[in-house]
């Protein structure tokens, strides 16, 4: 039977990934990342923003991309969950609706790393929610 | 929603929202007494007795970017369906505490779902709150604290990729051991 995780092993993980994360430091400003903010609000989360967080997490350290990837509240845009916001360094936030794990494929393949923007973006004028 | 996880991912952002500085978790699964308690403490910033009494009003909300607001009505109803109370206190400047109880056996109880998913999202939310959670069932215990784990990475964010997916095996092989048969 394997061992249980637990807190001792966290320590060993820490030691290797502490050289790791040196090396990607010098990238650590967050201007320079690319950020995605997920709406998580009851809204959001009933139509399934968990799996679709998930997802841009998983698929993007599959991907090797280095991406902020965070939780937010209700963008206002509740008919159209899971929203989420897109911002490529240097560029205006993107909003995008009905973001499922097919779509949040595609915005990978070609927002993020091709820079073309995808259907499906909320076009209004927006400014990033600030609680 | 069908999934507790996802409840408490949802109600747990109102105690972010409020500023706490700790949020508290705890589920109690009593098979025995036909009873799964879920409670949620916070220390932030607590509502006035009318904010408390409208609460569970889905046409209600403290946002200004909506009007209705339905984390807690959806919960509420949730329980009442399977025969379990809510019950909501709250004072202003000391914090709030949600106790909600499911009839355990009822079938419409909702699942516990992915709890290490919901704990990871909480536990690397913006204002740093701390979260501390503890599921107790007949077989065990388990808790988990960021501050503990916090304490061990010394500065490394819990949102490292490695970091994460060591912490949700963690989290999930923990209560798989005390995991009761639903």
């Amino acid at each position: 039977m394997n061992k249980i995780k637990s807190l001792a092993d966290l320590k060993k993980l820490k030691e290797e990934v502490q050289s790791k994360i040196k090396l990607r430091e010098k990238g650590d400003n967050p201007d320079n990342l690319i950020q995605i903010k997920v709406s998580m609000a009851t809204c959001g989360i009933a139509s399934g923003a968990k799996d679709t967080m998930n997802y841009f997490i998983e698929e993007l350290d599959h991907q090797g991309i280095d991406a902020l990837i965070t939780q937010t509240g209700c963008m206002g845009f509740c008919y159209a969950e899971p929203t989420i916001e897109l911002t490529m360094p240097g560029k205006q936030p993107a909003i995008y609706g009905y973001v499922d794990k097919a779509k949040a494929q595609e915005i990978i393949d070609k927002h993020i790393k091709l820079n073309e923007l995808v259907d499906g973006i909320i076009p209004v004028s927006y400014k990033t929610i600030d609680e | 929603m069908n999934e507790l996880a996802l409840h408490i991912l949802d109600i747990a952002q109102n105690s972010i929202r409020a500023n706490a500085g700790l949020i508290e978790i705890r589920i109690h699964e009593k098979p025995d007494d036909n009873l799964l308690q879920m409670e949620i403490e916070d220390n932030g910033k607590g509502m006035s007795p009318q904010q408390v009494e409208q609460a569970a009003n889905p046409f209600f909300t403290s946002r200004t970017k909506r009007k209705v607001g339905l984390g807690l009505p959806l919960l509420k109803q949730n329980a009442e369906q399977t025969e379990g109370s809510f019950q909501l206190h709250s004072e202003e400047n000391k914090g709030t505490q949600l106790q909600v109880n499911f009839g355990f056996h009822h079938i419409d109880r909702p699942v516990l779902g992915d709890m290490a998913g919901t704990l990871l999202i909480l536990a690397a939310n913006e204002k740093q709150a701390e979260i501390k959670y503890s599921h107790e069932t007949p077989k065990g215990q388990f808790e988990f604290d960021t501050r503990e784990v916090k304490k061990e990475l010394d500065g490394i964010p819990l949102s490292t990729p490695e970091i994460r997916k060591f912490l949700n095996e963690m989290i999930r092989e923990n209560l798989e051991q005390i995991q009761i048969s639903e």
